[in-house]
């Protein structure tokens, strides 16, 4: 790519910002900080030592909420996947689930786990599980079932089946289904904190408004959380081009 | 014209005994082979023909023992077949390959009983018996569909099968790669002198390929006869004899060979 072309999106951002910058200073109203008010309160954030803490406190959440989630729902998603008769009698409970909220799930997280940082890791344990789950058992179904003969056909154990087969067809599903969900899990963190706990990204916006309507701390907070969202999907993304996952991503 | 002879009994390879296939499905049931019988013998290429639908893959698949059949048996080497086994290798067209393998992971897949000298060995003889030399760490998707349709069958070689069941293996190819791919598997065929049976709605491949070329009716599929090709290959697809096998099977089937 030459330089022109990467320089166009910043390009772009400077003439929005340019634009917000002069909307704002010709409206007295007040309705939105200023880029500069933005920046500037992310550094006094950043002075206070509490960007930093708010931001490792949302990651840590997010981690262990999502780990948790991956470790059970993708082995579980893969068994009950592989066994038909399993995916049968689990999914039509799972479509029950599904579609409730996250979200919905706050008062019984704070009833559950007092308000700190196991119920907001439950919500996003919550908002994980299911999707990742989801996502597990439909990449099993979705194996060609050629691969599965072939291996068969060449004597391969159970075992071996699962290990040698399985698991590569699967792979670059269960990448796909984990980007989404991580992304979800960034979501939902900002939304749990906003209620359950007293530190975070979430709670800084929260906070920022109700100790004095700095919006400029509000909208601060709002970028740090789309840089970092940014970064996770962009790591998540760099593992799709290793070579013996790419075939999947291919449209040939 | 065309013999109908039988190899003795006492040397069949495989023998399919009255095998019958009923699909059950939704309370329906269709049957897909009716009374099929049949002896191959070792190291005979045998092309099943037949109409598109009338359940040649079935027999294939029943064969290989990926499917079992509704009554009657297979039986290889006097053995009856329960399952797949290494011993028989199928071929999917190029859509059985590993995606996410190279091709020397490929085709080491069914090696890994061996050392790792003899795994590298045979990989490399077979390679070159391919013409895949210069794609080693290639994988699939950077590789045309000729080029996976000659390592699914390097893959399948490389375990040194008695059988190879090929499922229309040149179906999906240009015209130009599926007579080269013909005249490979030609050659292999004379080199390592497999057992091979081939399903191929193709007439002129059966008739270039086969010593015994098996026309089965439409559904549910009996045998309607078995054509010997006795002439010696390579083949003279010009010459009289091969035109009067050829056109025979295109009556047989009910086509005139006109456009």
């Amino acid at each position: 790519m030459n330089l022109r072309v990467q320089l166009r999106p910043v390009i772009f951002i400077a003439l929005l910002l340019a634009a917000w910058q002069i909307a704002v200073s010709r409206n007295p109203a007040h309705i939105l900080p200023t880029p500069f008010g933005v920046i500037a309160g992310i550094g006094d954030l950043l002075r206070h030592g509490l960007l930093f803490k708010y931001v490792v406190a949302s990651l840590f959440r997010v981690t262990w909420g999502f780990t948790l989630a991956a470790v059970l729902a993708v082995p579980l998603g893969l068994t009950v996947g592989w066994y038909r008769r399993a995916e049968m009698a689990v999914s039509p409970l799972l479509q029950i689930f599904r579609p409730i909220s996250p979200l919905a799930w706050i008062p019984l997280a704070i009833l559950w786990f007092g308000v700190g940082d196991s119920s907001s890791v439950f919500l996003i344990f919550l908002a994980c599980f299911f999707p990742l789950l989801l996502t597990a058992i439909n990449s099993v179904r979705n194996i060609p079932s050629v691969y599965i003969n072939a291996g068969r056909n060449f004597g391969l154990r159970r075992s071996e089946l699962i290990y040698r087969v399985l698991f590569p067809a699967v792979l670059p599903q269960l990448l796909i289904g984990l980007r989404i969900t991580l992304g979800v899990a960034w979501l939902v963190v900002v939304a749990a904190e906003m209620i359950a706990v007293d530190s975070g990204l979430g709670f800084l916006i929260v906070d920022a408004r109700n100790a004095g309507n700095r919006y400029d701390l509000v909208v601060g907070g709002m970028v740090i959380i789309g840089l970092i969202g940014l970064v996770l999907d962009t790591a998540m993304r760099s593992l799709e081009t290793v070579k013996s996952f790419r075939w999947a991503y291919s449209t040939d | 014209m065309s013999a109908e002879a039988r190899p003795p009994a006492d040397k069949a390879k495989l023998r399919a005994d009255h095998v019958r296939m009923v699909f059950t499905r939704d309370s329906k049931s269709t049957p897909v082979l009716e009374d099929i019988s049949l002896d191959v013998s070792a190291g005979e290429f045998v092309c099943l023909v037949g109409p598109s639908g009338c359940g040649k893959t079935t027999l294939l698949n029943t064969m290989a023992g990926f499917l079992s059949p509704t009554s009657g048996s297979i039986s290889i080497d006097g053995e009856l077949v329960r399952g797949p086994d290494a011993r028989r290798i199928f071929v999917f067209q190029e859509r059985g390959v590993f995606p996410w393998l190279t091709v020397e992971g490929n085709i080491a897949f069914g090696l890994a009983k061996l050392s790792r000298a003899q795994r590298e060995q045979r990989v490399a003889h077979y390679i070159k018996m391919v013409g895949l030399q210069g794609f080693e760490d290639a994988y699939p998707s950077e590789l045309s569909g000729g080029m996976k349709q000659r390592l699914e069958v390097a893959r399948a070689l490389a375990v040194d099968p008695d059988m190879l069941y090929l499922d229309e293996p040149f179906g999906s190819l240009d015209s130009i790669t599926r007579l080269t791919m013909r005249g490979e598997l030609l050659r292999i065929w004379e080199a390592e002198r497999k057992t091979i049976v081939l399903v191929t709605h193709d007439i002129d491949e059966a008739v270039q390929l086969a010593d015994r070329v098996v026309v089965m009716s439409a559904r549910p599929a009996t045998i309607q006869r078995i054509v010997r090709v006795d002439i010696a290959h390579p083949r003279d697809i010009s010459s009289p004899r091969y035109l009067e096998l050829r056109d025979g099977i295109f009556e047989q089937i009910g086509l005139a060979h006109k456009i």
